[in-house]
């Protein structure tokens, strides 16, 4: 029997064991929608913006593990999700894209709605095909599940042109696919596992630097085998948190720029860092030059081109994480390694920069500071909930002060920085896992980005619980400009804003406010026991700074804890300001 | 320094802009790229010339690897190879002209392939410098126009390079 490319593509999807796809309809995709009219088994989830759409895509896969799905129509509605996909393409994220496109005949001739999405996507996606023939639907679906979540995961765009998806054609879904110039390969290489080896029964301070490729591949087990055999302690990138439990004994937490400070001086001193999933970003290296300068490094990836890219490793070993620490742990049990007296002094060390410097805050003030309500959400939520953020301050203190046990539990914009990320990547976890608790904690800057997507958490019945940690400021860049910048609050301050209760009651959420440090228990407690999507708007002091940190161009021993003390030159420059005097740098 | 890198490509719609894309999105050099069909019409092999360091070039091989439609890459700086390229040179022909440039024609084993009554056009395979030599000798002439091939190269002998054969032997994975 002959099938439409719409009928196709959905009998693709359900072939792929989707059953969730987010969606925007338009001109071009009409066909597809008709189909969808009368399906059971895919759970449409219309979005009210195709961007919002895509980062809900993101949130369900970074939840799951499995690919999310967006559909959308050509034109505004395929380039609305542009920035979602290079977000996914930088945070290794498998989502599929299925932008609709005007008929073949007409593309190339600026048509009503026509935008070259394969072209404007090509470097932000693994791969994109136009499928120009109906006969080719099939294989271009099934090669595009297969190279979105086989070797480093990613966004691949599928651009349907509207006469492709009317036309008909016998539908018969490929087995297995076969791509001869596409093979991921996911077994180390032996006689560098060997030499890893070596090099983790030399080591005297050893350091696991773990990152998003543990999640990505499933490998938490693995590596808590490793890190609990051998006695290594991890610290963790953004991107993996949650790959090692923050609240084990052997967890530094994150390292980096806002990482916490035993977890840099431990990288630092460190004689051997074993790198798994992680590419050496910027914001984790700090000053290249000085990064490590005493280690060796073992080189965990199942990107070759992360290799030697910014650090080189002294043992390389292309492979994806999982097999590779299976292969590395069965090494190590069998070298006998891994006595607590081994490294006594590292571990010592390490507890002396725990102490030197904790993550702290000091909440003695009526008004809330904002690590005090991330506090109080970890508390409320037992440490169980998924966490969604968006970009910025607020971001940096989650990763410092929520501790992320589970895999899969915490969704954020690492190698982007996607503000208005948070909010929708709730609602695709949310949708995903409908009884777990969800929050999505948002700055009052970046939680307008995506507001619309509130009306996409009534209409499913979405139960997210949102915390605007609000300060009215665009918090990271006011810290920025405050210490580099002598506090000239360049476009930074957002104190004009709307009653973020008022807007959730018009979008028929329930709005909650925390004025002061003594509501936000309370607050959190009546959310929690609403059954429905919540937005709470704390109000946060307004100047606090996130600490400590690493300062751009610094290497990642020289931390910065507090605000700098005394009459220094931006108060002068404050001084001038206000005697309407002429800045000079 | 200089390296030629050999890339055989799935021949389908856009790989030659997700390549040269590649170099443009991350700032790497390319000298001259040159794109032909190979002996299987499905594949093309392409003849980059770029410019790095060791780490760049390291970058720029894994990077091509990395992209889903490339087969193979080979850096031949590192093998044996012999590499040409082809330009046609129009010139002024006028008068005495005519025989100095017939001179400059014979002298580098090039070839006059169109001629009228004001002009030559000639025919020029070889290195780059021969080529950039024949460039310099027939300037003073004035040339009318120029159109060069970029580099094209091959391994040599029995060293394994980017052929189709080869890649054929490969075995990928399948899911």
């Amino acid at each position: 029997m002959k099938m439409t490319g719409s009928q196709i593509l959905i009998e693709c999807l359900k072939k792929e064991g989707v059953s969730t796809l987010f969606a925007y309809p338009g001109g071009v995709n009409l066909p597809i929608f008709d189909v969808l009219y009368d399906e059971d088994e895919i759970d449409v989830v219309l979005c009210r913006h195709e961007q919002g759409g895509a980062h809900m895509a993101e949130g369900f896969a970074r939840a799951t593990g499995k690919p999310g799905v967006i559909l959308v129509t050509s034109g505004p509605g395929a380039t609305n999700t542009v920035t979602a996909i290079a977000d996914a393409a930088m945070d290794s994220t498998p989502i599929i894209i299925l932008t609709g496109q005007v008929p073949t005949q007409m593309i190339g001739n600026d048509a009503f709605q026509e935008a070259d999405m394969v072209g404007i996507t090509r470097p932000c996606t693994k791969y994109n095909i136009l499928v120009k023939d109906v006969n080719d639907l099939a294989q271009a679906m099934k090669e595009a599940f297969y190279i979105a979540t086989s070797g480093r995961p990613g966004p691949v765009l599928v651009d349907l042109p509207k006469d492709v998806v009317r036309a008909k054609t016998t539908f018969k879904y490929p087995d297995s696919v076969y791509i001869r110039s596409y093979s991921p390969s996911r077994k180390g290489n032996k006689w560098q596992l060997k030499q890893a080896v070596q090099e983790i029964l030399k080591a005297k301070k050893p350091v696991i630097y773990a990152g998003g490729g543990v999640l990505s591949s499933d490998a938490t087990q693995e590596l808590l085998t490793l890190a609990e055999t051998a006695r290594i302690p991890v610290t963790n990138t953004l991107m993996g948190l949650g790959g090692f439990p923050g609240t084990h004994p052997l967890s530094l937490g994150m390292l980096g720029m806002h990482g916490t400070y035993w977890a840099n001086m431990a990288i630092h001193h460190s004689d051997l860092i074993i790198a798994v999933g992680a590419r050496f970003d910027d914001r984790v290296t700090g000053r290249v030059k000085d990064f490590a300068p005493n280690a060796r490094i073992v080189h965990i990836d199942i990107d070759p081109t992360s290799i030697h890219k910014v650090i080189t490793a002294n043992i390389p070993i292309v492979g994806d994480a999982k097999t590779v620490l299976t292969e590395l742990n069965q090494l190590v049990g069998a070298s006998g390694n891994g006595t607590a007296e081994k490294f006594k002094d590292w571990f010592e060390q390490i507890e002396v920069w725990r102490k030197e410097h904790p993550l702290t805050y000091d909440q003695s003030s009526e008004i809330s500071k904002p690590q005090y309500v991330i506090d109080q959400i970890y508390r409320v939520t037992s440490g169980d909930a998924i966490i969604a953020t968006d970009v910025g301050q607020h971001q940096m203190w989650a990763a410092q002060f929520y501790k992320f046990d589970h895999p899969r539990t915490f969704l954020t914009s690492g190698g982007l920085g996607t503000m208005g990320y948070g909010l929708p990547a709730a609602l695709g976890a949310q949708k995903a896992f409908p009884d777990k608790l969800v929050f999505c904690i948002a700055g009052d800057g970046g939680i307008v980005m995506n507001i619309q997507e509130l009306t996409t958490a009534v209409e499913q019945k979405l139960p997210v619980k949102i915390a605007i940690i609000n300060n009215r400021y665009l918090g990271m860049v006011r810290q920025w400009q405050q210490l580099f910048y002598d506090k000239r609050y360049s476009s930074s301050d957002i104190g004009i804003q709307p009653d973020f209760v008022k807007l959730a009651e018009a979008f028929g959420v329930t709005g909650l406010r925390a004025n002061e440090a003594k509501d936000v228990v309370p607050v959190l407690e009546k959310a929690l026991a609403i059954d429905g999507p919540v937005l709470m708007d704390f109000r946060v002091e307004q100047e606090e700074n996130c600490y400590p940190m690493v300062p751009a161009g610094a290497a990642i021993n020289e931390m910065v804890f507090s605000d700098p003390i005394g009459p220094g030159p931006s108060e002068e420059m404050q001084k001038a300001k206000k005697a309407g005097g002429i800045l000079t740098a | 320094m200089q390296h030629i890198v050999s890339v055989l490509v799935e021949n389908k719609a856009g790989a030659l802009s997700r390549i040269s894309g590649l170099f443009s999105g991350r700032g790497f050099n390319i000298e001259s790229l040159s794109v032909g069909p190979t002996l299987d019409s499905d594949i093309s092999t392409m003849t980059i010339v770029t410019e790095g360091d060791d780490r760049i070039i390291e970058q720029i091989t894994k990077q091509l690897n990395k992209l889903v439609d490339v087969i193979k890459v080979v850096d031949l700086t590192e093998k044996e190879y012999v590499e040409r390229e082809t330009a046609l040179i129009k010139i002024n022909a006028r008068g005495e002209d005519r025989a100095e440039a017939l001179r400059i024609v014979d002298i580098f084993r090039a070839r006059v392939i169109d001629s009228t009554q004001n002009t030559y056009t000639i025919e020029m395979t070889g290195s780059v410098k021969k080529i950039q030599a024949i460039i310099n000798l027939l300037k003073p002439l004035g040339i009318k126009s120029l159109s060069r091939t970029g580099r094209i190269a091959i391994a040599r002998g029995d060293i394994r390079g980017a052929s189709v054969r080869e890649m054929t032997e490969r075995r990928g994975v399948s899911a």
